[in-house]
């Protein structure tokens, strides 16, 4: 009988990959409270996850950069999902929709979902090594 | 791996911030410079932020590891502030001129307050934003164990 690592491991290592994704965006967002004009992002985990599922890779859709001269778009998608602008519920006057405690309650619950998904990893391969040591 | 980025951006919105409070305390600390003449006196500094996506933290930039979906923070300069000067009329005045008149800096303290918080609160999220960065490093890192 084989395993297969990828059917073992199931939705866990798709779901810590894209949290650790999302907690990038949404580091960049906090590092950009005080900047002007710049718009905070996200993705939705659901599309990306479900995506991911289905073989979409992590990074994909950007404009490719053949020139010196030409722009760095950003934008793209996370696994499929496309990378959303989030709408303020108190827009400021200069332009920037990062609210601080809407960013700072996003990312801690990312890291907690992180750890969780990472818990369920971690399971999967020490159940893996009790079969293997039969103890 | 994505968490490496982290601390990229994290890095970089903490050094905007020093920045930000480096000029604060450079304009609090030069608020009551006097000057004889207009040109040689202090003005308000402020530093210039912008976002900058990913190419300015040193990953490829040609599209293929596209790593450009986080923003760390570049701050583009720092610009001397436009507001009208104090000219006072106090003759005693060392550096006074011959109308008897000394110019004050263009510093508005209550704004550079403002400031100071403001720029102490974002470095702390940062420093929050990187703990947490790390926990979730050492966390993968006991993977298997």
């Amino acid at each position: 009988m084989g395993i297969n690592f990828n059917d073992y491991s199931g939705v866990n290592e798709s779901a810590l990959n894209l949290r650790s994704k999302r907690s990038e965006i949404l580091a960049g967002n906090l590092a950009n409270a005080d900047t002007p004009n710049y718009k905070a992002r996200d993705f939705d985990f659901q599309t990306a996850l479900n995506a991911n599922m289905d073989g979409a890779s992590l990074t994909g859709g950007h404009m490719r950069m053949t020139h010196d001269r030409h722009f760095n778009v950003g934008g793209g998608t996370i696994a499929g999902a496309p990378l959303q602008y989030r709408t303020p519920t108190q827009p400021s006057i200069d332009g920037n929709t990062v609210e601080e405690q809407v960013e700072h309650a996003e990312y801690m619950k990312n890291t907690l979902e992180f750890q969780a998904a990472f818990t369920l990893l971690n399971k999967k391969f020490k159940g893996l090594t009790n079969a293997i040591k039969g103890e | 791996m994505s968490i490496n980025n982290i601390f990229d951006v994290a890095g970089s919105g903490m050094n905007a911030q020093s920045v930000r409070l480096n000029t604060t305390a450079s304009n609090i600390a030069n608020a009551d410079t006097a000057s004889s003449s207009t040109d040689e006196v202090y003005r308000a500094r402020h530093p210039v932020f912008k976002a900058s996506f990913n190419g300015m933290l040193g990953h490829t930039k040609d599209g293929t590891e596209s790593t450009d979906e986080s923003a760390g923070v570049a701050v583009l300069g720092i610009i001397e502030s436009d507001a009208p000067l104090q000219a006072r009329y106090e003759p005693d005045h060392p550096m006074a001129n011959e109308e008897g008149y000394v110019y004050y800096p263009n510093v508005n303290v209550v704004e550079e307050m403002t400031n100071m918080i403001s720029a102490s609160r974002s470095f702390q999220i940062n420093v929050d934003v990187m703990n947490s960065a790390k926990q979730m490093m050492q966390r993968v890192l006991t993977i298997g164990q």
